[in-house]
């Protein structure tokens, strides 16, 4: 049982806001030692574990190209593309993201999105600018719901399109965790068992942009943002 | 063979940059603390690989006793102002989306072509590590285009990743470090213990209550872990297995698809799901920190009940 500390330490940190960094290593130390291990034992094993999933931080060495295409406009420009279709809307943009990203994760396209490459620099901004064109301007806490819902768009979107890829990494780990206790599945099982989760994903994410429209729609007639017209 | 360490030298060398910036900004109270932090990182990148375990360990206790305690600091990085902004884009119009669309199109081209390409019977590239093999190189493409391009000077970009990574700051750090808990934790048994006291106390006398505490155990399990991945082995030889499929007869492929689903739930749930949840917190300057989590949950919670009901009528008919 005491091995659980550290889920104490991580759910206790989180809650009381300490550095997220801060706790998750100290959870990591914990744990190791709670399961007996040296501190030397846990530093090390931290070490080797930090070293061997360095992979998960490569995606960083996307910022000095999107980083150098800000400075050089990349986002004004997005904003001005989309300030020049007639009906764009914050939701429609996302639900066309949406679906690009559904659809192209499902045959294994998984790198065509991503936060640093695709949400900050061009669908964030799109997104606000269709905001924008569609409402006025916005006030900061709107456009700060808008980005976060371009977020969540690009997870939702990846997470239900990438299990229906017969090659992606979970169905490998569902396919080898049943075969190692003796039951045999196929690959394309898997994927077509994840096909009615993708839709209800699907539709439930478009519902949720209908209404989001509608909401930034009330949201701008508010009598706080009552300068701002609806267009 | 390109193998995976010559992208963690080119994110050493990233890095490194980082950290000479960082030391010659004045602008930053803790320039210091910036330089110590990103010149760790870095020696990380570049010499993880030789200087064993415990010293890797160390340095990572380091960057974190930096970062927990308010080492980072932002400086006022160069940069363009909005009207110069207004003006580059209206001169270089959509011309300015060809690099940024040259990273994942480059990124695919090495995923699916470079991928299975052999030279003299050896594999181009080190067939473990495509992804961000492909991805380094992406980026590559993406900077020549860009170079050719724009003509800007040579530091332009790496100050550029300097003011992003300033927004970042510590959180840059969090999915690289949970990734790491979550192997401390696989040591240790975590996932045993709680995939004992699941089938321990939970009351999995029928169908549905199979059903539920798989795929609610899933998720849960998921939001601790921060990773799907991390849990599904845990439940489905906890519950998945011997309950649902074995006892109740239900389908294996139902269960595994469908299960791993509900775990994704989680996922969305989760700011252990750093590089999800908190890295676009930070990349997109929100103030709420658990912004993205609250978009999310909505989803979350409506598909992790449609996976509980699919799982429920789909795996026991056949």
């Amino acid at each position: 049982m005491l091995t659980l500390l550290g889920i104490v330490v991580v759910v206790a940190g989180f809650a009381v806001r300490l550095n997220p960094l801060l706790v998750v290593a100290v959870a990591a130390l914990v744990t190791g030692l709670a399961a007996g291990m040296s501190p030397v034992q846990v530093i090390s094993a931290l070490g080797k574990a930090f070293n061997q999933n360095r992979y998960v931080s490569v995606v960083w060495l996307v910022l000095p190209v999107i980083g150098l295409l800000e400075r050089y406009g990349l986002q004004v420009r997005a904003r001005t593309l989309i300030s020049r279709l007639k009906n764009a809307t914050a939701g429609r943009i996302l639900m066309v993201y949406f679906v690009v990203r559904q659809l192209t994760a499902a045959v294994g396209l998984i790198s065509l999105g991503g936060h640093p490459q695709m949400v900050r620099p061009l669908i964030a901004p799109m997104a606000e600018a269709a905001g924008e064109k569609s409402h006025g301007p916005l006030p900061d806490k709107v456009r700060q719901r808008i980005r976060a819902h371009a977020a969540a768009t690009d997870n939702i979107a990846v997470f239900f399109g990438e299990d229906i890829f017969i090659a992606f990494g979970s169905i490998l780990l569902i396919k080898s965790t049943l075969s190692s206790n003796g039951v045999e599945v196929s690959p394309l099982q898997l994927s077509a068992w994840a096909i009615p989760t993708a839709g209800l994903a699907f539709v439930i994410h478009m519902v949720r942009m209908l209404l989001f429209d509608r909401r930034l729609r009330r949201d701008a007639q508010a009598p706080d943002a009552a300068e701002a017209e609806p267009s | 063979m390109i193998g995976v360490d010559a992208v963690y030298a080119l994110a050493g060398l990233m890095f490194a940059g980082l950290a000479v910036l960082s030391a010659r900004d004045g602008s930053n109270p803790r320039r210091w603390g910036n330089t110590a932090f990103w010149g760790l990182f870095a020696a990380s990148f570049l010499a993880g690989s030789v200087i064993g375990d415990l010293t890797n360990g160390c340095l990572i206790l380091a960057m974190v006793l930096i970062a927990g305690f308010g080492g980072l600091g932002r400086g006022e990085p160069v940069t363009t102002t909005p009207e110069q902004r207004e003006a580059s884009a209206a001169r270089l119009g959509n011309r300015l989306f060809i690099p940024a669309l040259t990273i994942p199109a480059a990124t695919l081209f090495g995923a699916l072509v470079l991928a299975k390409v052999s030279v003299g019977g050896h594999p181009l590239m080190d067939p473990k590590q495509t992804t961000p093999i492909s991805l380094g190189l992406g980026v590559i493409a993406a900077l020549v285009v860009a170079f050719v391009m724009l003509k800007p000077r040579l530091t332009e970009p790496l100050q550029e990743a300097r003011r992003m990574m300033e927004a970042v700051s510590w959180a840059a750090l969090l999915p690289q470090t949970l990734a790491a808990l979550g192997v401390v934790f696989a040591l240790a048994g975590v996932g045993t213990v709680i995939g004992g006291l699941a089938t321990h106390w939970l009351p999995l006398d029928n169908r549905l209550a199979a059903v539920c505490a798989f795929t609610l155990g899933m998720a849960l399990f998921t939001m601790i872990m921060g990773n799907a991945f991390a849990a599904f082995p845990v439940m489905a030889t906890a519950i998945g297995l011997p309950l649902i499929v074995r006892t109740f007869g239900g389908d294996a492929a139902v269960m595994g698809a469908i299960g791993m689903l509900s775990g994704f739930c989680g996922t969305l749930l989760t700011p252990m799901a750093a590089n999800f949840n908190l890295i676009p917190v930070a990349l997109l300057e929100l103030k709420d920190r658990n912004a993205v989590i609250k978009a999310q949950a909505p989803t979350a919670v409506l598909l992790l009940i449609a996976n509980i009901l699919l799982m429920y009528v789909f795996a026991f008919h056949r």
